[in-house]
């Protein structure tokens, strides 16, 4: 498998604060990568380095084989990027921040519509096209914040806590667009604090104090930690943690 | 350009379903522009006076008629003793106490000369120096009424000066022909030179006509500033700035996204402004409309740039706020609008020199008042282009996608 996003040593420092500490990985296409670590770990300021959101103060990193320092512009074609922060304009309808945001990825006209009808078949969303998303209940706008950041066909794309604050029916539902979204051939890089989702992703990497503590499958990681579920493994390494949550 | 497009079409939807947008936006300034004239209004009215007639003669009845009659004044009293006018003046029954001597028909008749004295309550700057100036203005306009009804050529020139005190008490004393010493006999005519003015443009010095292309400026001001500023730093605040930052957009076309239209808001804008301006006031603009909007597109341009600027270093609705009321105050009180750039130290003329609203209120006043065209403003035009220039690549260059 080619590998889609490498990273060697990647560093991130605010002032004396090291934010995210040498890293080093490799995400192969079409995994399902889950990105864990407590709050303040390191995790989100590790993926806007990813993004070409943030500069790396040392290191070298590449995604869908562009430089993260120099060719951030063309890392953004190639990826797809649903931050914490809710993102998709509370007062436009679904069908136009569908149509948004394909529009300033460069889509066409035509392309745009038949994308509008696709997607809200598939988030069962036909009747909510022209409600406003700030009167969609929360787990929509989860789900379709998702497949409007995957709408130009990214190689990749980055879930920051996607399903934050989102009941276990509809996590599993997020969850079912993730894997539709992976078979696709589309890598995902997630950040959760649900260890029930750690068990979905392919590998996992764990981050403490802005170091990577471990990484591999889920399988393996238990088996190291002699753990019975993620939950044991993340709390054996997460609980010597130094580094306050945010 | 086709990214540009999909912008501009969620900027306006936006816009036009925030009726709270379009109320601050349309509906305040229209208010303002028709309230704000009213009070920024330099001539002054109603000026209480009180007579001290101590001649009781036809022609101090003649001066007392006329200045009653000029509109400017309300007799308030008249009295036969100065002691009871300053006490009206010291109760704020009267800004004005005019003395009229004894023996004022005959002296002036026998010696050519008499002596008016005046007492002006200065504890309202404004009023008591217009009120003395025109005050005055009557006197010698009285004074040379005289003159040609004896039919004399008696040059004797009235020179009244006003100084007016700063208490009632510090009175001042106006001579309606104190330098007749040595004055010509009324046989010998002597050539004499006397200055008029004439004010063109605006004949009767209405303040309004001055005013409010003046007050249109300082409400197109705000809005272009302040709400292209807060609609980013919205942007912001909501999180929706870093799902933009985070696909491939080119920086320019999403400024241009962003000023496209806030500038066709402020055109809306001004035109409803000259829209009141013609039917609250009368005033259609002496000059070329198109040399009007050519301009205005200019001055928003720079406007518009200082707002996204601003917006650039603002996290926060609040910071932005804060920021904007710093240069729109400072706009507003050194553009021009109430007070005259040229009577300030050369080093403040040099700094607002760099205010893009002070050459875009002389550009609306020359241009509405006076009908100037392209060829009379082309360097107040090319300054707010100058000045638009550098802040919208400033504003391009400190936004920044990567941090």
């Amino acid at each position: 498998m080619p590998t889609v996003i490498t990273t060697d040593k990647l560093t991130k420092r605010f002032g004396a604060f090291i934010a995210a500490n040498e890293l080093t990985f490799e995400v192969e296409k079409g995994e399902i990568f889950g990105f864990l670590g407590a709050n303040g770990a390191g995790k989100t300021t590790a993926m806007r380095m990813l993004c070409g959101l943030l500069s790396p103060s040392s290191g070298a990193a590449t995604v869908a084989g562009f430089d993260v320092y120099t060719q951030t512009e063309k890392i953004k074609q190639n990826i797809g990027y649903m931050s914490q922060k809710f993102s998709l304009y509370d007062d436009l309808t679904v069908s136009e921040n569908i149509r948004f945001y394909a529009g300033i990825y460069g889509m066409s006209i035509p392309a745009i519509k038949t994308k509008t009808t696709q997607l809200l078949e598939e988030l069962q969303l036909q009747k909510e096209a022209k409600t406003l998303v700030k009167e969609l209940p929360l787990g929509w706008k989860q789900k379709l914040a998702f497949s409007v950041s995957i709408v130009h066909d990214p190689s990749i794309v980055f879930l920051d806590e996607p399903t934050g604050g989102v009941d276990p029916v509809t996590r599993r539902q997020f969850w079912d667009l993730i894997y539709a979204a992976a078979d696709k051939g589309v890598t995902i890089f997630v950040t959760t604090h649900y260890m029930d989702e750690a068990e979905y992703c392919n590998r996992v990497s764990i981050m403490v104090d802005g170091v990577i503590s471990a990484l591999d499958s889920p399988a393996k990681l238990k088996e190291q930690y002699n753990a019975h579920n993620m939950e044991d493994v993340f709390y054996e390494l997460a609980r010597n943690a130094k580094r306050k949550a945010d | 350009m086709k990214t540009l497009r999909f912008l501009l079409e969620k900027e306006f939807r936006q816009i036009l379903r925030n009726r709270q947008i379009l109320r601050t936006l349309l509906i305040a300034p229209v208010i303002q522009l028709i309230l704000l004239p009213l009070a920024a209004d330099y001539s002054v009215k109603n000026i209480s006076i009180v007579v001290v007639d101590n001649d009781h003669s036809p022609i101090s009845q003649r001066l007392i008629n006329k200045i009653t009659a000029s509109g400017h004044f309300r007799l308030t009293g008249y009295t036969a003793s100065y002691n009871e006018a300053l006490t009206m003046v010291e109760q704020d029954q009267a800004d004005i106490a005019l003395q009229i001597p004894t023996n004022f028909e005959r002296d002036l008749v026998r010696e050519n000369a008499k002596q008016l004295f005046i007492a002006v309550n200065a504890i309202e700057g404004t009023k008591a120096n217009l009120g003395g100036a025109y005050l005055n203005t009557i006197i010698r306009d009285y004074n040379a009424d005289i003159r040609i009804r004896w039919q004399s050529p008696n040059p004797t020139a009235a020179a009244p000066a006003t100084n007016p005190g700063a208490t009632p008490s510090t009175a001042s004393t106006i001579t309606a022909a104190p330098a007749s010493h040595g004055t010509p006999t009324a046989n010998t005519p002597v050539p004499q030179i006397t200055a008029t003015s004439s004010n063109w443009y605006n004949p009767y010095l209405n303040f309004k006509l001055y005013m409010v292309p003046a007050i249109l400026v300082v409400l197109v001001t705000a809005m272009a500033a302040m709400q292209s500023a807060f609609n980013i730093v919205q942007e912001k605040e909501s999180g929706t700035i870093e799902q933009i930052n985070v696909t491939p957009i080119k920086k320019h076309w999403f400024i241009l996204g962003k000023m496209i239209p806030f500038l066709v808001l402020g055109i809306i804008l001004f035109t409803l402004g000259l829209l009141v301006g013609w039917l609250f006031y009368g005033i259609i603009p002496v000059g070329n409309l198109l040399v009007l909007y050519a301009s205005l597109i200019v001055y928003l341009f720079a406007m518009l740039g200082l707002g996204l600027l601003l917006a650039t270093y603002s996290g926060t609705q609040q910071q932005a706020m804060s920021l904007a009321f710093f240069f729109i105050n400072i706009f507003n009180m050194m553009s021009g609008v109430f007070t005259a750039i040229d009577s300030m130290p050369g080093w403040a003329q040099a700094i607002v020199a760099t205010f893009p609203p002070s050459h875009f209120i002389k550009i609306m006043r020359m241009v509405v008042l006076k009908g100037s065209g392209f060829s009379d403003i082309v360097y107040p035009i090319t300054a707010m282009a100058a000045i638009g220039l550098v802040l919208n690549t400033w504003a391009v260059l400190n936004y920044r996608k990567t941090n």
